[in-house]
This record gives structure tokens, sequence and C-alpha cells, in this order.
């Protein structure tokens, strides 16, 4: 328990109402949306100004109280549950405001609890576009998009998150405000500490603003739907595509359980019989944009789509996007637990992956959903299961593993986009090798030195 | 007070249900609450939580947990935009009345749902002096919306602008309806709802005007109950029992093939939440509500959908006319196109869509009485929204969604109508046809003879 000294002291900084010490309060902040046991924190704050945000930092340190900071806790890794012994949790979502969009010069400064959805909706008043669209964005936070470098839909053609980090100010273990990076597009200036930040999981500082890049939005766009007898063929199809030095702006597949599923959930009359669907979208100029979807839709046909339909009108469009929407709540329905897994590969190796993910549900007796973003390798394997069948669950532990063994064992990563956190920490040094995991624990030790900041996640304790 | 053991125990019957919320947080982004608070025990998914740690007894909290659970507009936004389909408020209502029976219901609540709204009869009573007596003791502060405020400080009324209790309800106007089926071939019963008969009955006369244009015929009880839904938001079942029980009693031997309500919270309760609850019900009941609940309407969506009424193109002309979903058609029932058909067959006004129509008043039923501060704050965003589409005239398909947003309006000193769209829907019929002015002149007459 926390001494009531010290919780006058925060409610001094922050006012009773932003300062939540009451268990059923406490336990409300226990969870994020990854499969994990909750931990319940001792205290739960939320500033309302990112000064009251510096001076938390520096009460936690000075009382030597480890801090998890967290946006809308839409993580799927674990990274926003807090520390078992006194664990303190900082909600960042007071700290909603655009603090500057600039049209002349592309970027805008925004407070770390601005809602990723809110924001690309601001740029886009001002003729702007912030391309970052991860599947959460109507409640993810910028804030938490950095920490976890957040992808989404569009990630071949726009990259993802870290993409778009400009400049970073954060407070350190300490409380004491650092500025990184700059409004400039170059920048040469000492480390590159903003970086370092993106995809940090709130283990190396507390972010207070964030300046992120804005780009002009296409003019038109193009979507388009193939349906494939083969996940190969399909797989081929998207190499093809890239090969003829077309990128499209999305470029996402369903498997053959998922189509099923979207189906029996929606009837929008999608081909049940088919093995795999691709949704492309091209976008860009006009012009572009019709002689892409042209050649997309040959290379469709001629690596063996059975057919290939656009959407002509914003209707049609919208369905086709839909039936991507609909992937997770349809599979989600079907059984109580939801494991939703990023694991990435090389997108060659899609047919590999599908395959190996494939055998690994059969192997071990579990309902496996695959979806996700062939353009760029990041498939969603969705094991559906109920938590509290103990067996199962075991099986799909197992399941999880031999899933991360085979993406890395086809030059992959563990995580595409939900980042490492406490789910993943056991796997991290498969993928990046021990001297990796040296280095970062001694960046982590010089600049957290009690680890106040987010113990636990990432490359464990 | 028993055993907290027991109260884990029976909320562990809701565990099926809760397993099915993954904490995905999309909730965050459509609760009106939440929106104001930004706190997570104020959305879905960290009500569930407490309730599923409460019922493995992670959190000893009862009265805690309850306090939190209150704090819920019952909107259900979040169960309409949920992606793993949770039935949120089959598990809040249910945890509500688990945990309401665990600590006991307070003693106001006692006297209130148990001592008074029970008893249809003592409850129409008390109500009818009530509405004598609110003259000296009010005053009228808004014309266009008729709402009035306390003349004196008064500890429960504090600064509300409200709409006062009708002289004469509804079912004292026109006493209890009983007729055949006439060329349309159709009967309906009205379960009108205890705002439309206490507080509107312009609106239940409306309704009655319409039906009759349209040859219809209708039987409308002068006994029924309350649909029970304040009773059970407060945790109070075996009052909520009672009260359905009695009102199926008493359409038992009538015939009908629809039940129409005017209300969209009556019937959002009968068609969602009475099959939601029929578990506690007996064989005979349930098949009673099954029966019920497949021949129960929105009152919009008979005249659209059945009768085929309105129109979906934009043909009328002069003020604006906008439309407010209320939250229990909208999100519970998808009822949508109906009213605003009904509203667009108005030749008089420009129908437009206001911002966020869809989004929630902050009304909430006994919410408003609880947290008045919240539910003004949620308010003032549909406020915005309203004054902001330039209508003259606010219409929506809910009595206890028009109380709030009247009073929301009054506030603002805002010269803007609040109707129901059965009153609009029914002055366009008037207007359209030489008929309906003879019949007009009859149900002006008719309430003159009322007045009198």
């Amino acid at each position: 328990m926390l001494s009531q000294t010290v919780i006058r002291e925060f409610q001094q900084v922050l006012g009773a109402e932003n300062v939540m010490t009451e268990e059923a309060d406490r336990h409300a902040y226990s969870y994020d949306s990854a499969v994990l046991e909750p931990v319940i924190p001792a205290l739960v704050l939320r500033p309302p100004t990112t000064e009251a945000l510096g001076r938390c930092v520096r009460l936690c340190s000075d009382n030597r109280l480890p801090i998890t900071v967290r946006g809308a806790g839409t993580n799927l890794s674990g990274g926003t549950i807090p520390s078992k012994e006194q664990g303190v949790v900082i909600v960042t979502n007071g700290l909603n405001r655009i603090v500057e969009l600039s049209v002349e010069d592309l970027y805008a400064v925004v407070q770390p609890g601005v809602i990723t959805a809110h924001f690309a909706h601001a740029a886009a008043e001002k003729g702007l576009f912030y391309p970052p669209d991860p599947g959460s964005q109507t409640v993810s936070t910028l804030g938490g998009n950095v920490a976890e470098n957040a992808g989404g839909l569009r990630g071949l053609k726009y990259g993802v998150t870290k993409d778009y980090v400009m400049g970073v100010d954060f407070f350190d273990t300490n409380g004491e405000l650092v500025s990184s990076g700059s409004k400039t597009v170059k920048c040469a200036t000492g480390f590159n500490l903003s970086d370092l930040m993106v995809g940090s999981e709130g283990m190396l500082g507390v972010f207070s603003e964030i300046t992120l890049k804005l780009i002009p939005p296409p003019q038109a766009h193009k979507a388009m739907l193939a349906v494939f007898d083969s996940v190969d063929k399909a797989s081929e199809t998207v190499s093809a595509i890239i090969a003829e030095k077309i990128v499209p702006c999305t470029l996402e597949f369903l498997d053959n359980f998922t189509i099923r599923t979207v189906e029996d959930f929606r009837r929008a009359g999608l081909p049940v019989d088919a093995d795999a669907l691709l949704l492309i979208e091209v976008d860009g100029h006009p012009a572009e944009v019709e002689e892409d979807a042209a050649k997309v839709h040959d290379i469709c046909l001629r690596l063996g789509a059975r057919e290939v339909s656009f959407a002509e009108t914003d209707e049609q469009r919208d369905r086709v996007w839909q039936a991507r929407r609909d992937a997770l709540p349809a599979l989600a329905r079907l059984k109580p637990t939801t494991v939703l897994e990023d694991a990435t590969v090389p997108r060659s190796k899609i047919p590999a992956m599908v395959k190996a993910i494939n055998e690994i549900g059969a192997k071990h007796g579990l309902t496996i959903g695959t979806f996700g973003h062939a353009g760029d390798g990041n498939l969603h394997p969705t094991i559906l299961t109920d938590r509290r069948d103990k067996d199962e669950f075991a099986r799909v532990e197992q399941a999880i593993e031999e899933i991360f063994e085979q993406a890395l064992n086809l030059d992959g990563t563990l995580s595409g986009e939900h980042g490492i956190g406490l789910a993943k920490s056991k796997f991290m040094e498969r993928e990046v090798g021990l001297g990796t995991i040296l280095y970062s624990k001694r960046i982590k030790e010089a600049l957290d030195p009690h680890t106040l900041l987010n113990p636990g996640k990432s490359f464990g304790a | 007070m028993s055993d907290i053991h027991e109260l884990s125990k029976l909320l562990q019957e809701l565990e099926d249900q809760m397993v099915t919320c993954m904490k995905c947080g999309m909730c965050q982004a459509v609760c009106p609450l939440y929106a104001e608070t930004g706190k997570e025990m104020d959305v879905a998914r960290g009500k569930i939580a407490l309730v599923e740690n409460l019922s493995q007894e992670i959190l000893n909290d009862p009265e805690g947990v309850k306090e939190r659970l209150d704090r819920c507009l019952l909107c259900g936004s979040c169960a309409a935009a949920c992606p793993s389909g949770v039935r949120v408020l089959d598990i809040f209502l249910k945890a509500r009345a688990i945990i309401t029976g665990y600590l006991g219901l307070s003693p106001v609540k006692k006297l209130v749902f148990r001592g008074m709204l029970s008893n249809p009869k003592l409850f129409n009573s008390l109500l009818s002096v009530a509405s004598r007596l609110q003259g000296p003791f009010t005053k009228t502060v808004n014309d266009t919306l008729g709402s009035s405020c306390a003349r004196f400080m008064s500890p429960l009324l504090q600064d509300r602008h409200f709409i006062p209790l009708a002289k004469t309800p509804l079912r004292k106007q026109v006493g209890r309806v009983s007729s055949p089926p006439g060329p349309s071939g159709l009967r309906v019963a009205i379960y009108p709802g205890c705002l439309v008969d206490r507080i509107f009955p312009r609106i239940g006369t409306a309704l009655l005007d319409i039906l009759k244009a349209h040859q219809v015929g209708v039987v409308m009880p002068d006994d029924l109950a309350c649909c029970g839904i304040p009773a059970l938001s407060s945790g109070d079942r075996p009052t909520f029992e009672k009260l359905v029980r009695t009102n199926l009693q008493r359409l038992e031997n009538t015939s009908f093939d629809y039940l129409i309500t005017p209300c969209a919270t009556c019937t959002s309760t009968i068609k969602k939440i009475w099959p939601a609850m029929a578990e506690y019900f007996s064989e005979a009941e349930q098949r009673a509500i099954q029966d019920l609940t497949g021949k129960t309407l929105d009152a919009t969506e008979f005249l659209a959908d059945t009768l085929g009424l309105g129109t979906d193109e934009l043909v009328g002309a002069g003020p604006g006319l906008t439309y407010h979903d209320p939250c229990h058609l909208q999100k519970s029932l998808q009822v949508t196109r109906q009213p605003r058909a009904l509203l667009k067959a108005h030749p008089g006004y420009t129908f437009l869509e206001m911002n966020e129509c869809d989004r929630c008043c902050g009304m909430g039923g006994s919410f408003n009485l609880q947290h008045y501060d919240l539910s003004r704050r949620i308010g003032e965003r549909k406020l915005g929204n309203i004054l902001a589409s330039q209508a003259a005239v606010v219409a929506t398909s809910c009595p206890a969604c028009m109380l709030q947003i009247s009073e929301l309006l009054s506030k603002a000193e805002a010269a803007v109508q609040v109707r129901h769209v059965l009153e609009v829907y029914a002055e366009a019929l008037h207007a359209d046809t030489a008929a309906s002015r003879a019949a007009d002149g009859e149900i002006a007459a008719e309430r003159e003879a009322v007045r009198s």
C-alpha cells in the first residue's frame, strides 16, 4: 500500500479527481487487450496537463514507484499491464490536444493522448493525410502508437508509425524533459533520440509531445477483389504485383476459414469455396490509378485468379473493405477467447507461412483463421479458443510458440505491429540473439537505473 | 447481508456472457459517458472487468462495483459497436440485479418501486394528485417548449427545467379503447408507456388519429403497468418481474396483430429485455413473452413498414425539421429509416440531418436523476448539434429523449420545438386531406371537451 502522504502529494499535483486509489477504480486499469492475467496497479493517475505529467513522473521517481503509461489500453502484447509491486498507471487520455498542425510545413505537434482517428480526421480537414491506421485507430492514442510502432493496412505503400515520427519530447526517469527531433524534414543534430523512443514500449521515457509528419493525400483510389483457388496463387500474385513496380496502398488477404466466417456473419455474397481472397486498392494520380488498376487486374488473372472485380462506386468499395473489417469481429464471435497474433514474414514467404499455420492448427486441434496484410507479409493468424479450457489453452500456447518458430525460420519477425510487451518477451532472444538483448539491457540500465519505466516488458526483467 | 461467496457464485452465472468480451476497448469510441470522463470504469470493458473480478473474488467491494455499474446510460452504444457481439446490457442489468439482491435496495427505491410502481392503481392516483398540485409550485419558463421550473428552491428539482405532468393522463382522456379491425384488416394493441400516458398524452392521441385515418383497429387497455425498465435498471428484479406479469395478464385475452408503442425505451424493453430476462419466468410466461415480443413494433416501424406510410424522398418545404435517433431504437432495434420516412412526409418542413444524430442525448432514464451533472454535460453535445442544424423543430421517437432535449433547449433559451415523430406525422395527415380536416375538428372538439 502507498502511504497517505504520497497519495496527498499526487492529489495536490493533479487534483483529487485525477488520482484513483479505490480498489474498484484500480481494477479497471489492470489489463489491456492481450490475453494475459490482469495485474492490479497500486495507483492510477490521469494528468490533465503535460506539466502535471512531468511532476507525476518526478514524484514516482522520488518514491521509486514503477510507471506504466497507458493510452487507450488497446495493446495486444501486454505492454500496458502494470508492475506487480506498487505499480502506477499513468493514463494519458486527458492529454488530447493537437498543439499545432502546419499546412505549409507538413507536420503536426500533438499531445500523447490524441486519438489516432481524430488526428487523421483533423489532418484531412486541412487537406492533409496521416496514413498509419492501426485496427484500433478509433480509440488508440498516438502516444501508444509511437511507443508500440503501430502499423495498419497501409504499411506496404505508406509505411508505419515510425515513418511519421519527426520528434518526441519526453520525460526521463527523473522527470526531466528531454527534447528530440525537429519540425524540419532534415535533422542531423545529435543522437536520433526520437527514433529510439519509437517502439520503446514505455521503457525509456514518458512522452509529452510528439511531432508527426503529414503528407498530401492521394487524389484518387480504386479497390478490387480477386478470388483464388489456392493460397499459393494468391501469394504469387502479391509478389508479381510488387515485381511489376506497382505498390498498392492496401493489399489484404483472407484465408478460406476467414472467408466462410465473414460470409456467415454478413451474407455479402463472398465466394465461400475460394481458398483465398485478395483485397487490393491502388491510389495516386487518377491516370496512374487507372493504369495501375488495369495492370493489377491483368496480373491477377494471369497468375490464376478465378475472378477479379473492380469497385466502381463508393458503395462497392465500401463492400470490399467491409469484408476485411468484418474479419476480426466475425472470427471473434465463434469462440469466447480470441488470440490475435502478428508474426510477420517477407511477403514471398506467405504461402509457406499460411501452410505452416494450417498444419500447426491441425496438429493441435485448434481453430485458426488467417487474414492480414499480405502486401507486407504481416499476417494475423487468429486462434479461436476458450481461455477457461486449461487443456486447450495450453495447446494454444504451444501453437503460438510454433508459429513464432516458423516465422523466424522464414526470416520473419515475432511482431509486425503489436509489440513484444509481456506476451512475447521470452521469445525475443531467439529472434535477436543474446548480444542484442544485453545491449538493450545496458541502454535501459543507463537511462533508467532504478527500473521505474514499464519494467519487465520487451526483453523481460 | 449474505455471504460474499454466494454473491460471486451468482455472478458466475454471467461468466459465459462476460468471457466473450475480448477487452479490445472499441467501446471507448462510442460510449457517451466515457467521452466526458475518460475513465475506464465508465466504459463497458471496464465495468465487465469489475464484475468479472468480483465474481472471481479478486475484488471484494460489491458496493464499489455497484456504484460504477450504476454510472451507465444503458444506451447500448457499446453493444451496437462491439466487435465480438457482447450482450452488454444483459450483463449489466443482471449484474445490477444480483448485486442489489445481495446489498439490498435503497429505502427510497424500495418505496418508489415496491410501494408505488408495482401497484399501477396507487401510482396513478398519486400522480393525479401531483399533477394538480404542481401548478402552485412551478412556473412556465419557455413557451415554445412548454417547460417549467420550480418556483421555490427545491432539493428534488434543483434548477431543472422540466415538462410538467399532463393535467389529464391519456388513460383518462380516451379511456379504454377497443375498435374492431377496419378495412385495413389489422388490429393493433397500443402500449403507450408511462411518459406518454402522464406527460405527453398528445403523442398517444396523435397515434390514435393516425390509426383511425388508416382504418386500423385498436385496443388500448387502460390498466397496463410500466414496462419495468426503471425497476430493473435499479437492480430491482422482483418489481420488474411483477410488472411484466401484470402486463402479460392484461394483454392475454386480447386479440391483436401487433403490439405497438410510441416509446423507444418501452419498445426495446419489451422486445429485447423481456426475452433476455425470460429465464426468471415460468415456461408458460416465457411462451407469452416470446409471442408478445414477436408482435411488438415501434409505432413508426408499424406505420412505415407494415402500412407503408411515409416517403424516403425529400418533398417538404419550409422550416427545418431534424431527427434525433433514440438509442433504444437505433442501437437496440436498428430502426432509423421509418421515423425519417414519416417526418419526410410532412409537406410543411424541410427535413435535414443534424450532426451525430444518433449520439445519446444523455437522458438514460434514472441516470439523469442520479447523475444530473454528467447527464447535462453529455446533453450539451446534442444541444450544440441541434442548434447548429438550425432546425425549427427537433423530432424524436422517445418521450424520455424529449424530456432531456426539452430541458437542454429550455436552459439554452432556444426557440426550437421538440415533438414526437407521430405528432408531426399526424399534423401532416391533417394538412393533407379535406376528410382529415373534418377529423381534425372532431379531435379538437374532443380535446376541448376533455379540457373543460
